[in-house]
């Protein structure tokens, strides 16, 4: 599904991506990890298409097109969606609204009808029980006043809504008390099915717990480092960043 | 090269004198004419006029319907007029500055209100009224371009509302001008009277009709006694042949209230004069504007405070998208006098340009003599929020449609302030229009 070939990626002149290698097929769940400043979020923001950062090497592949050639609303139509770590207030754009109007966009670019509003309404109702999230959330402006974990369900919500074939979370679990860890991460299990993938970025194993990833990345300095299954997860926990890089610098020692 | 004319108006002002002297409307009209003699036009040189020229419009010359009362709209002229709500609402007309009886349309009861030519109310039992508050703005605006408004006061109107009467029908007034065969110059003029608790709704809104020029110098004397609200709305969206200088001068003489909207999309060059003078204490007062320009439309929004009396509060928000050429000037200007302690005054001004092209000259002027205030004010320029626009794309919403999505959002703080709901419905659909991108 998604393709990443040996990306180099830099902002403001600044090398962050030193040659990402990553292949994520449909049904998987990716985790990747790694220190603050290793470059996880930058990895999001490109896949999601952020202007500030500049490809300098490498190529993306995602369903079969070259991803970096598309626009943000294209990517997102083509089924990728992105939790951003600090999603944005937007007073005056109400939420509701906002989600019909992506909702519709996605569908006109497929060439669907638009939704009516009855059956709007009733996906609304469906997917806010999916994610637990409270109906005065969505009459609100977007984000406008939410707190961090109200924030983060919201994300959730939208991807539930939109229906990703591919998603990244990027530190969705950041800021997040255990209780609405639960619900997020509830949310995303219920979302898990064999066409869909999803990336988690995230910095703790407490998430990764409810998820339980087929694979786990650790990136560190613009690489990954050192791939494996659930457990190098639990073995990053238990022993910190620091024996991944004991063991390259005993690697490169050698 | 053209020079700027406005010798013709000596012989125009002589022929209407002539037909009327001796009353209290000719005296004012003198006083006006003298002024305008001193003064001129205002120039590019004169502070309060620096971003805004008008003067050059007047290299041509207009024709003035001074002593003249003609009415040349049809009914379908009117109904292409008409604003949403108008089945309920009291409809007055103005052609060409002149206010027209026959074309107005009052539907609430004498009991609640009169609505009067101004020569009628000055000769009547509003005698009293009219020689007391007409032309009062002349002791704070006094530029040539208001002195020449009042030097042809005639045609004008009088609304009078009556103690503790609630007007549950707006007023809509149509200022229309007919320059089909002529440059107009239209100077209408009003004098509004709200009585004790009394409530009353008024809407401004300008049609020019032809392809010649249209110049509409108006001037508006609202009166607010104690406990009296009044919501004004003035709506100006009219063609780019279009000029108007139009004068709004509230004097809240009572402990009173005052919410004002001012939405401009279209025009050519455009001078709102929105004063309020609070000359009770504890006077409440709210000022909003919306300008949303293009092409080569200028805008520019004066507004005056003036606090006279203690624990008066005031509240401005005026916010604007320019794109094109477009050219805006924001100057709020809040007196606080010696004796107005306790005076509350904010004002903010936002805005976004969207064109390299586009401008806006911002300007608070603050003057306090007292020493106990809450006095703030700020303005904002920029451009959309990128780190929204991002955040909607990646959800899907096209680039295009998320801009239209954010400026709609930063409009519709002044548009949710029309309480008017058939006007509001009718402004955010010309919004929409505007900003939407199919």
């Amino acid at each position: 599904m998604l393709s990443i070939k040996n990306i180099h990626a830099s902002v403001e002149g600044k090398q962050i991506l030193k040659g990402i290698n990553l292949e994520i097929q449909a049904g998987e769940v990716h985790a990747i990890m790694g220190p603050n400043g290793s470059g996880k979020s930058t990895l999001a923001s490109i896949l999601a298409g952020r202007e500030e950062y500049e490809v300098t090497e490498g190529s993306v592949m995602y369903l079969g097109k070259d991803m970096l050639e598309m626009s943000p609303e294209d990517r997102a139509r083509e089924g990728l969606f992105l939790a951003f770590q600090y999603p944005v207030e937007i007073p005056g754009v109400s939420t509701t609204n906002f989600i019909k109007t992506a909702l519709n966009e996605k569908r006109k670019y497929h060439g669907e009808a638009p939704l009516d509003a009855v059956s709007f309404l009733k996906l609304m109702k469906q997917k806010m029980e999916l994610v637990e999230i409270d109906k005065s959330l969505l009459t609100r402006s977007i984000n406008e006043g939410f707190s961090g974990g109200e924030k983060k369900r919201n994300e959730i919500f939208q991807m539930a809504m939109l229906e990703p074939k591919l998603a990244i979370l990027d530190e969705t679990d950041s800021g997040l008390d255990i209780d609405a860890l639960r619900i997020v991460a509830n949310g995303v299990n219920k979302l898990r099915d064999e066409n869909r993938a999803i990336i988690v970025i995230t910095h703790y194993q407490r998430l990764l717990d409810y998820l339980q990833p087929d694979f786990v990345h650790v990136l560190v300095n613009g690489r990954i480092v050192k791939s494996g299954t659930k457990e190098l997860a639990l073995e990053l926990e238990e022993k910190g960043y620091d024996f991944i890089k004991d063991e390259m610098s005993l690697a490169a020692a050698l | 090269m053209e020079t700027i004319n406005t010798n013709y108006f000596g012989d125009k002002f002589k022929q209407l004198q002539a037909a009327e002297r001796g009353t209290i409307i000719s005296d004012i009209r003198k006083a006006g004419f003298d002024t305008f003699n001193k003064t001129g036009l205002p120039t590019l040189r004169d502070e309060e006029w620096r971003y805004t020229g008008i003067s050059n419009l007047f290299k041509k010359e207009f024709h003035l319907a001074e002593g003249e009362i003609q009415n040349t709209i049809t009914g379908s002229d009117m109904d292409a007029a008409r604003l949403p709500g108008h089945e309920n609402a009291n409809e007055l007309v103005f052609v060409n500055g002149k206010f027209i009886p026959g074309l107005s349309n009052i539907r609430s009861s004498e009991e609640q209100i009169t609505v009067l030519p101004l020569e009628v109310a000055a000769g009547g039992i509003y005698k009293e009224i009219v020689n007391q508050h007409l032309g009062k703005s002349s002791l704070i605006i006094k530029d040539g371009i208001h002195a020449l408004n009042t030097s042809f006061i005639y045609g004008g109107v009088f609304i009078y509302i009556n103690k503790k009467q609630v007007l549950e029908r707006p007023v809509y007034i149509y200022h229309f001008s007919d320059a089909r065969d002529n440059h107009v110059l239209a100077q209408p003029r009003s004098l509004v009277y709200v009585n004790e608790s009394a409530k009353l709704q008024l809407v401004e809104a300008f049609t020019t009709i032809g392809s010649m020029d249209g110049f509409t110098n108006g001037v508006m004397e609202i009166i607010v006694n104690t406990n009296a609200i009044v919501e004004y709305y003035k709506i100006q969206n009219d063609g780019f042949n279009a000029s108007q200088v139009s004068t709004t001068h509230t004097r809240q003489i009572g402990k009173s209230y005052v919410h004002a909207v001012t939405v401009s999309l279209n025009g050519g060059v455009i001078r709102n004069n929105m004063n309020l003078v609070m000359e009770d204490a504890g006077n409440e007062a709210h000022l909003y504007g919306l300008y949303l320009l293009k092409g080569h439309t200028h805008v520019d929004n004066h507004t005056l405070v003036d606090n006279t009396k203690p624990n008066c509060f005031s509240n401005e928000l005026y916010k604007g998208i320019l794109d094109d050429n477009a050219t805006g000037v924001f100057s709020g200007k809040i007196f606080v006098r010696p004796d107005a302690q306790k005076t509350n005054a904010y004002q903010s001004n936002k805005n976004i340009l969207l064109s390299d092209d586009a401008s806006i000259n911002t300007k608070p002027q603050l003057e306090i003599f007292a020493d106990d205030v809450k006095c703030s004010h700020g303005c904002t320029i920029g451009q959309l929020d990128e780190e929204a626009l991002f955040y909607l794309r990646t959800r899907g919403i096209s680039k295009e449609h998320a801009q239209s999505m954010l400026l709609e959002a930063f409009a519709e703080d002044i548009v949710e302030q029309i309480k008017l709901e058939p006007l509001r419905s009718y402004v955010e659909e010309l919004i929409v229009e505007r900003l939407s991108v199919n």
